[in-house]
């Protein structure tokens, strides 16, 4: 569940459980993301189905960003469930940021189920041209 | 004491084989599934639930324009149809992508109805990434209580 936010490839589908979890038993869902970055910042996108914004916490501790959040039981109350290919109304990623990112001012608009974090680079970090001097 | 990195080649071999046949366990598809309802591509992920007035099929697809929805109902069949763009910059000079798991292209997904659903009594409703179909049951079908005279 933690990966580096950076890092290509999709080793964050291994889940590792954190242990500083307090509910470590309860079962949840890595929910697919999106991470794309340009001289701004960096652009996460995730998927969460269900989920209103009252049930969504993201949250960055130290250097790791944390996402929790639970999706709202759908259907009427009497509906007994026959098929189910998601069981698991519970979502759950973690990335650990890099030094470059300011993480006071991260932003996060949630859309029709889709998490939008746009994670801005500290002023310094932006790139810049050096200008070469002939000696 | 017996030095674990120095085992016999064919231990090696052994734990290689064990540990292919958990994969084989996880990764195999079910033995006994429904024709409709197998997982190959499987956006958008479905639950089906009824109630004793309506069968309720809920499709998790998160992110979707509603007319990009195409939703039918024909001879028993529920096909969910539509398409969901990227949403990641192609890669270029200044962009980097690190990860793109989320489900991108056209989908089409099919629920076979039971013989008491009513087609002409579908309402849709699209909420927090949540697609929810509720096809009404036949009245003759439905549960009633009958009185003793």
């Amino acid at each position: 569940m933690d990966s580096n936010i950076q890092t290509r490839g999709r080793q964050a589908d291994v889940q590792q459980r954190p242990q500083e979890e307090p509910d470590r038993n309860m079962p949840f869902v890595v929910p697919p993301v999106d991470v794309f970055e340009d001289e701004s910042g960096i652009t996460l996108l995730a998927d969460l189905p269900g989920v209103s914004r009252e049930r969504l916490g993201v949250r960055v501790d130290g250097d790791s960003l944390f996402i929790e959040a639970t999706a709202a039981a759908t259907g009427p109350d009497n509906m007994e469930l026959v098929y189910g290919e998601a069981q698991v109304a519970s979502y759950r990623r973690q990335f650990t940021l890099s030094r470059e990112l300011d993480t006071a001012r991260i932003e996060a608009a949630l859309k029709d189920g889709v998490l939008r974090l746009t994670i801005p680079k500290l002023e310094e970090a932006k790139p810049r041209r050096i200008e070469v001097r002939v000696g | 004491m017996i030095n674990a990195s120095f085992r016999p080649a064919a231990d090696l071999f052994s734990e290689w084989n064990r540990l292919q046949s958990m994969l084989d366990q996880v990764f195999r598809p079910a033995e006994r599934s429904s024709i409709r309802g197998l997982t190959g591509s499987s956006f958008p992920v479905i639950n089906v639930g009824t109630t004793p007035e309506s069968i309720e099929v809920m499709a998790l697809a998160p992110g979707l324009e509603p007319d990009s929805l195409q939703l039918s109902v024909d001879r028993g069949l529920l096909v969910i149809a539509g398409e969901r763009g990227s949403q990641v910059p192609p890669p270029g000079d200044s962009t980097s992508v690190y990860a793109q798991e989320r489900f991108a292209g056209a989908f089409r997904r099919v629920v076979s109805l039971p013989e008491d659903a009513d087609a002409a009594k579908v309402n849709a409703t699209y909420r927090d990434g949540i697609l929810r179909v509720s096809v009404a049951k036949r009245e003759s079908s439905r549960p009633r209580r009958i009185e003793v005279g």
